[in-house]
């Protein structure tokens, strides 16, 4: 019982101290906030400065004012306040609280002037605000600021949020920040070696730039420990250069396979010169456009929803289109895929008309659900949500191709028809009934891939013309009737373009690329991984 | 001994096409250069820079029926192959403009100068000589298939497969004259000729003996592909196409074979260039697209694989229509190209000139039936 009360009588001492003390802080704002009224313009830094040294957040909008010049001051008696404009009359609010206090004519009160040194101090008294933010974005916004442009007075406002801080991001950048600081300050040398070795392992450009400049500004005895670093990052740099092309080839490696995994059915496994197929990707952009237009006009809630909503969709258009194509024109000409080649290609050529004619020429904008804006940081590598979901998608739709076809009955008849079509019709292989879900499959995968390339392309009647050729490079490379080889062929290809680009500029990377490809070709006509058989044909 | 090689070896249907040819190659230019504007046969001259360019197709289109419909390798790429002969053309039209250019300087052409280019790129070396230029009209092109066509049918890359990478080819062409650094214009490409052989490039009269030089080179073209097809090597070059393990397990090089016709059909693409530019006035990259090449195959489609004359009609004619059309409905004008690669792959394999031949074929086998009917009156012998 003695306990309980002894320890509520604590909690209360300890809670009306809080009170006082947080009274007596607001009471010493207001009065620095009060002198800004009269100060002279060489006196308002010192005045900043201590507003800043309270570290409260609430001095934040005073500065952010004083900073803009719409602080003012009424003439009568010197107060401080911000103002909202009402008619021909000023509303006074209080610059702590910004509670209304009154009204004011104009001509009663002005302006506290301020002119560019005042507004520098402003600024750097802000971001050492920031550091000690409640909003962790906020802290890490200002930490990143203050790595960026160093600041040597702002050294001990670091190291005291370094303290204080417990998020790991924000941590690792105001540690960061701090050594950038330390370089340009005058603490020992032993504290600046630690700062080097901070900066090394941390790497990345801006420590590469703080390094260079520290080297011709430090001591003798500093500079081979700032050398060894520099050597460090810059190793570092490489490494994850190369990280990052593989990073932006696997990217371009997955859009490659989404243009080009439907192909390889009805190329692969049909032997259909299928020149609408990107089409086809076009026709699944648009059907993204359609969802999302619907989406924005009535129910923008689902906006997050619109890809999951469109996916299926886009894959019911496409595949029925497909069929449509299958059973009107492609079943004439089996056996013929030349003619099969100039056929799809009128067919192409109608369908982006048609989209041409209904949407207008120009492109439609499509956009990001939340989920796929944005980027995060891995290592030394960024990486966008959009890409990393475009990839994480690619290779959950040749999962689920691979297992249709491994794995399913009608998996099972699609490859006993490619690989025997008399055969497979013996055994009761209904054959035109296969030939044409095959044919809406790769078209209804094209669609798919089109709601993914909605993401990170223009949706233009254009848009697929774009792909077709890259596409066929893709399987062909890859080598017909095997997914795997689509696969491997596509990531290959991106992987290869990508680290062409920095030595040979993107447009004559890809040239090089088609002229390998055209080469290999020569060597292995059948592609990466050849269909073995016995098969001579014509 | 020519003239009694035209007579034994062309059929009627050539020599009537030569013929119309040669003098449309006479009538032409009169109508337009001796007769009054308001004249009822009086032809404008931008009809005939039109009718020119017709006829430019017309060869291109021919050139392809010579690979496609004899040989069976459809090739992707003879756009091309046109647009180098119409580049090499343009090279030596762009140094015909001299000092006259914007810049006036007497030997860089207007973009090198854009480009800040000091001297001359080795590769533009010569064209300011026509016999140069006109050497290289064929020569490039016909190197180009050469190489390509060696490395391609000695590795047996046949059917869609070549037709794929000749497509791959020509976009990289494409991809390759977009860029300044190339020298050759970039995306603008080559104009504001001013003289050919020292004559307006403008002028009424050029105009006119452009389409009659354009009219003769497509008539001595089809004489000389007639003379390719109907000959023993034409044989086996058709053998080549029907039944190629066939013909290789006869003991011929199929691929010299397929060498041979490819590089020919390649340079004669590539003087349908060099006689289209001049016409047109203008050669920029927009002339590799892929898309032009599979147009190509739609006019040989249309007029007919395998005949001779197929080619040329068709060219004219969907060329003709393409014309009126963009000019009366633009919208429809792709609606209506489509629809017929697909109408002609499905209902007209043949062609127009191949089913009408086939056609007056059949109705003569008829007719001369009938009369065999009337003549003889015992029955045939069995056979």
């Amino acid at each position: 019982m003695y306990r309980i009360l002894q320890t509520l009588l604590i909690t209360l001492c300890l809670l009306v101290s809080v009170h006082v003390t947080g009274l007596r802080a607001a009471d010493d704002l207001a009065a620095l906030v009060a002198t800004l009224g009269t100060a002279k313009l060489s006196e308002l830094d010192d005045r900043i400065d201590a507003l800043a040294r309270s570290g409260d957040a609430r001095v934040i909008p005073v500065l952010e004012a004083l900073g803009e010049g719409n602080l003012y001051t009424r003439k009568a008696d010197g107060s401080v306040f911000l103002t909202t404009e009402k008619g021909a009359s000023l509303v006074l609010l209080d610059p702590l609280s910004g509670a209304e206090i009154g009204e004011a004519a104009k001509g009663d009160i002005q302006k506290i002037k301020v002119n560019n040194s005042v507004r520098r101090a402003v600024r750097s008294a802000l971001s050492g605000l920031t550091l000690f933010s409640t909003d962790t974005s906020a802290r890490l916004k200002a930490a990143q600021s203050m790595r960026q442009t160093p600041n040597a007075d702002a050294l001990e406002a670091i190291e005291t949020a370094l303290a204080a801080e417990k998020d790991a991001t924000v941590r690792k950048t105001l540690d960061e920040a701090r050594a950038v600081t330390l370089l340009i300050s005058d603490r020992s040398d032993d504290d600046k070696r630690a700062a080097i070795k901070t900066l090394a392992e941390s790497g990345g450009r801006e420590a590469l730039g703080v390094l260079t400049s520290a080297l011709s500004s430090a001591d003798a005895s500093l500079k081979p420990d700032i050398e060894a670093a520099l050597q460090q990052i810059e190793q570092a740099q490489v490494f994850w250069n190369a990280g990052q092309n593989v990073w932006y080839g696997l990217s371009l490696g997955s859009v490659l396979l989404l243009a080009a995994i439907g192909l390889a059915i009805t190329f692969g496994v049909m032997g259909i010169i299928n020149m609408a197929h990107g089409e086809m990707v076009m026709l699944g952009a648009y059907t993204t456009f359609i969802v999302q237009d619907v989406i924005r006009t009535s129910y923008p809630v689902l906006f997050d929803w619109s890809l999951a909503i469109a996916l299926p969709l886009a894959f019911l258009v496409t595949g029925i289109i497909g069929l449509a194509i299958e059973r009107s024109v492609i079943r004439f000409l089996y056996g013929r895929p030349l003619e099969t080649l100039l056929a799809t290609w009128g067919i192409s050529l109608i369908l982006q008309q048609s989209v041409r004619s209904i949407f207008g020429p120009t492109n439609r904008e499509v956009g990001n659900p939340s989920w796929m804006a944005g980027a995060f940081e891995l290592g030394g590598l960024t990486i966008t949500w959009n890409r990393m979901w475009i990839i994480v998608f690619a290779l959950a739709v040749f999962a689920a191709l691979l297992f249709l076809l491994k794995r399913t009955s009608m998996g099972l008849k699609m490859r006993a028809v490619t690989q025997n079509r008399r055969m497979a019709s013996s055994m009761g292989i209904r054959t035109p009934l296969v030939d044409a879900l095959t044919f809406a499959l790769g078209s209804g995968i094209a669609g798919m891939a089109g709601v993914a390339l909605s993401q990170i392309d223009n949706v233009s009647p254009n848009l697929g013309q774009g792909y077709i050729i890259d596409s066929f490079m893709v399987v062909v490379f890859g080598g017909v009737g095997n997914l795997w080889g689509t696969l491997v062929g596509a990531f290959s290809l991106g992987i290869l373009n990508k680290f062409l680009e920095p030595y040979a500029g993107a447009v004559l990377g890809k040239i090089l690329v088609l002229v390998l490809i055209i080469l290999f070709i020569q060597k292995k006509p059948r592609g990466l991984f050849a269909l073995k058989g016995r098969a001579v044909e014509a | 001994m020519i003239t009694s090689f035209l007579f034994k070896n062309l059929d009627r249907g050539i020599i009537v096409v030569v013929a119309i040819l040669l003098g449309l190659a006479v009538a032409i230019p009169a109508l337009n250069l001796l007769t009054a504007p308001d004249h009822p046969f009086h032809v404008p001259t931008y009809l005939v820079s039109l009718f020119g360019k017709y006829l430019t197709y017309a060869l291109l289109a021919l050139a392809l029926d010579l690979v496609w419909g004899f040989c069976g390798i459809l090739s992707l790429g003879h756009a091309a192959f046109f647009a180098l002969g119409g580049y090499a053309m343009g090279m030596y039209l762009m140094r015909q403009i001299g000092a006259r250019g914007s810049y006036g300087n007497p030997l860089l052409p207007d973009f090198m100068v854009f480009l800040n280019w000091k001297e001359l790129p080795w590769f533009w070396q010569g064209f300011d000589m026509f016999w140069f230029a006109a050497l290289m009209v064929v020569l490039v092109p016909g190197l180009l298939a050469f190489v390509f066509g060696w490395f391609a049918f000695r590795s047996r890359v046949n059917g869609v497969y070549l037709s794929i990478i000749t497509q791959a080819m020509t976009y990289a062409l494409l991809l390759a004259f977009f860029r300044n650094d190339m020298g050759f214009g970039g995306n603008n490409g080559l104009t504001d000729f001013k003289d050919i052989l020292g004559f307006n490039i403008q002028a009424q009269t050029t105009r006119a003996a452009l389409f009659a030089a354009s009219a003769v080179t497509l008539a001595s073209c089809l004489v000389l592909t007639t003379a390719i097809v109907r000959s023993k090597y034409g044989k086996v070059l058709v053998a080549v196409r029907d039944a190629e393990s066939r013909t290789r397990f006869l003991g011929y090089r199929v691929e010299h074979i397929k060498l041979f016709a490819f590089t020919v059909s390649a340079m004669m693409a590539g003087i349908a260039g060099a006689l289209y530019v001049p016409q047109v006035g203008i050669i920029n990259p927009g002339e590799f697209e892929p898309g032009n090449s599979i147009e190509v195959v739609i006019w040989t489609a249309v007029g007919g694989r395998g005949t001779l004359i197929g080619p040329i009609v068709g060219a004219i004619l969907v060329n003709g229509g393409k014309s009126i059309f963009t000019a009366a409905f633009p919208e429809f004008w792709l609606f209506a190209l489509g629809g017929l690669f697909v109408f002609v792959t499905l209902f007209l394999p043949k062609g127009v000139v191949g089913t009408v031949s086939a056609y007056l074929a059949r109705r003569k086998a008829q007719g001369r039936a009938a009369d065999a009917d009337k003549l003889v009156a015992e029955p045939m012998a069995a056979e």
